[in-house]
């Protein structure tokens, strides 16, 4: 069975002097209670993807194709407005990047999970709150009565995005996206968030995305990979291969430009050229212009996504 | 971690107020004015309509009649003081339906953009174009005025001011991130409008609101001014000010008090209004 399953899918942004492709034909299954990583730079098409799957961009100005695209069963792209609000939350669930701006500051947090848990389930308001409760004492937050009345602005960032976790978890969802979930943290918190997902995925037995382009948070939390680049999937393996045999040129190069491999004090290795212009793609594979080992038909003609082998596959004319 | 104590935003909110003087005085008038509105029938000896003084008709303000005796030999201050309850009531529930109308129309305006927007901004534009007054005459002739009638026109003329405001509020509001957590979470559209977008653009709510009475009541007594208000022998400042008028060389007081009653509540309103926009936008910077 397969939980999420997004086939071809396209997002692009109509402007007034062409057409934005944020995401180019990406294909992903995830299987309930598997753990993937959606790694790439900025512009990578990585959250439109998360954003797209759950239906959460605004359409128009967005504009979304796909082949299939199917959350727990449920045609996403025939959903209606009811259809949707109930797979999210309930199916699906998303934790933020900016957990400060994720909640809204008029009122206290309590009520907002308690909202969410009562918007889903048939629960009193005492229950929910009892619920809302134990749900913070799950993502090891050691004072609930007092986070339950705080509001946002009192809260460490550390703090709300525990409760965030919270709510998120409140439905049970079969599925968490987690769209950079550490960016907006320090680092000692970072890891602490990071260990509190991966706990909960394993305890809950729920699937996890992870939308990152933090290889280490992707090494420490995921099973399986996903390299996304200029609006495509570039390669997608076990974690294991990932770091210890990268098969693509740009996940190769991606992962010798990862600072700290081997000690001591040493110039940071790049990638020469910029990330595409998603507004004028280049022809063929989009890495092409930054690729050491590509050739005119590189760029003539974009190359399939292929497997290679049974857990692993990549779209690069190098790999046949 | 031990949070302090919650402070709710009303409490800054009331502190700011409290710091701005004219307001806060302005806003004790309003109360008084509101009070002696509602506790007419304590205050005042006679009823509205009673012409128990005819002897005395057109007597100068003095210990027993504070405000003077008018044309018909009717107690002035009983009239002034029930012509606040006009005032008042229309003022009040003509903002009442004002919300009603903009709230709703703003939020979706706001909220949805697109078509939606377009027609409700067009709809606005049709409003802002036609004169008031000269509209709320045409009205008031062809229904013969009244208090519904008034209300109403009040209303449809007070509504573009609360739909502008929760519009922008909106969607200024719509780009938060909250607003697409709630959405992630599975809140649908009407939710988000009823319990996010209107709590947070709760402060151009009630400034609109209160801004919107004294628009209410000044188109009150204009028309009523006019003679297609409210009839007689129910007291309107607006057509007390007329009568008035007839004799204000003679007997000054009955034209200055029913002036003064209302420039007072309107500037007492409108200052009060100003007053808890400054305090419910911190961000806003000082005048």
């Amino acid at each position: 069975m397969t939980l999420l399953n997004i086939e071809n899918l396209t997002v692009s942004f109509p402007q007034h002097d062409g057409v934005v492709q944020a995401v180019r034909g990406v294909s992903l299954r995830v299987s309930p209670g598997e753990s993937i990583g959606i790694v790439g730079e900025s512009g990578s098409g990585k959250s439109v993807t998360c954003m797209a799957a759950l239906r959460l961009l605004r359409e128009p100005p967005s504009r979304i194709v796909a082949d299939r695209l199917e959350l727990g069963g449920v045609d996403m792209l025939r959903a209606g407005r009811t259809q949707l609000a109930a797979v999210r939350g309930r199916i699906a669930a998303m934790v933020f990047q900016d957990p400060m701006t994720a909640f809204d500051p008029v009122f206290t947090i309590g009520h907002q999970i308690v909202e969410t848990i009562r918007a889903h389930r048939d629960l009193s308001k005492s229950a929910a709150t009892t619920e809302a409760a134990a749900l913070l004492a799950r993502v090891e937050i050691k004072t609930p009565d007092a986070i339950l009345n705080s509001y946002p602005h009192q809260l460490s960032g550390g703090m709300l995005q525990r409760a965030m976790i919270a709510m998120a978890l409140s439905c049970r969802p079969q599925i968490l996206f987690a769209d950079e979930p550490t960016t907006a943290l320090d680092v000692t918190i970072q890891a602490q968030i990071l260990h509190l997902i991966k706990q909960l995925q394993a305890e809950l037995g729920m699937a996890l995305i992870m939308v990152t382009h933090d290889l280490g948070v992707v090494a420490e939390t995921v099973d399986r990979v996903v390299v996304m680049y200029g609006g495509r999937v570039m390669e997608t393996a076990p974690v294991q291969d990932i770091f210890d045999a990268p098969l693509h040129p740009y996940t190769q190069a991606l992962m010798a430009s990862m600072p700290g491999r081997t000690p001591g004090k040493q110039r940071l290795i790049e990638i020469a050229g910029a990330s595409p212009n998603p507004a004028n793609p280049p022809t063929g594979c989009p890495f092409h212009p930054r690729c050491a080992v590509a050739d005119a038909q590189c760029a003539a003609e974009a190359p399939a996504f292929r497997a290679l082998s049974e857990s692993r596959a990549a779209a690069c004319w190098r790999l046949a | 971690m031990s949070a302090p104590k919650p402070r709710s935003p009303l409490y800054f909110a009331w502190r700011r107020f409290a710091d701005n003087k004219a307001a806060l005085v302005a806003g004790a008038i309003l109360l008084l004015i509101i009070l002696m509105a509602i506790f007419a029938p304590l205050i005042s000896k006679t009823g509205y309509a009673d012409q128990k003084f005819l002897t005395q008709a057109y007597a100068f303000p003095q210990a027993e009649f504070w405000f003077g005796v008018d044309d018909l030999g009717r107690d002035f201050f009983t009239r002034i003081v029930y012509g606040a309850r006009v005032s008042l009531t229309i003022g009040f529930t003509a903002a009442a339906f004002s919300l009603l109308i903009g709230i709703p129309l703003g939020a979706i305006a706001g909220y949805y953009g697109g078509r939606a927007d377009w027609c409700v901004m067009r709809l606005i534009e049709l409003f802002s174009v036609v004169p008031p007054l000269l509209a709320a005459m045409l009205l008031g002739a062809l229904t013969n005025g009244g208090f519904a009638t008034i209300v109403l026109i009040a209303a449809l003329f007070g509504w573009v001011q609360v739909c502008l405001l929760v519009r922008a509020q909106v969607k200024a509001i719509a780009q938060k991130e909250f607003v697409r957590a709630a959405q992630a979470l599975g809140a649908t559209p009407g939710y988000i409008i009823r319990r996010h977008l209107i709590p947070n653009a709760i402060s151009p709510i009630i400034v609109g609101f209160v801004l919107a009475i004294p628009l209410a009541m000044m188109l009150e007594a204009s028309l009523s001014f006019l003679g297609i208000g409210v009839p007689p022998p129910i007291p309107s400042w607006g057509q007390m000010i007329n009568v008035g008028m007839n004799f204000m060389y003679f007997y000054w007081h009955l034209a200055v008090f029913p002036t003064a009653a209302l420039a007072i509540t309107v500037l007492a309103t409108t200052l009060f209004g100003d007053g808890l926009r400054d305090a419910l936008d911190p961000t806003l910077k000082g005048r």
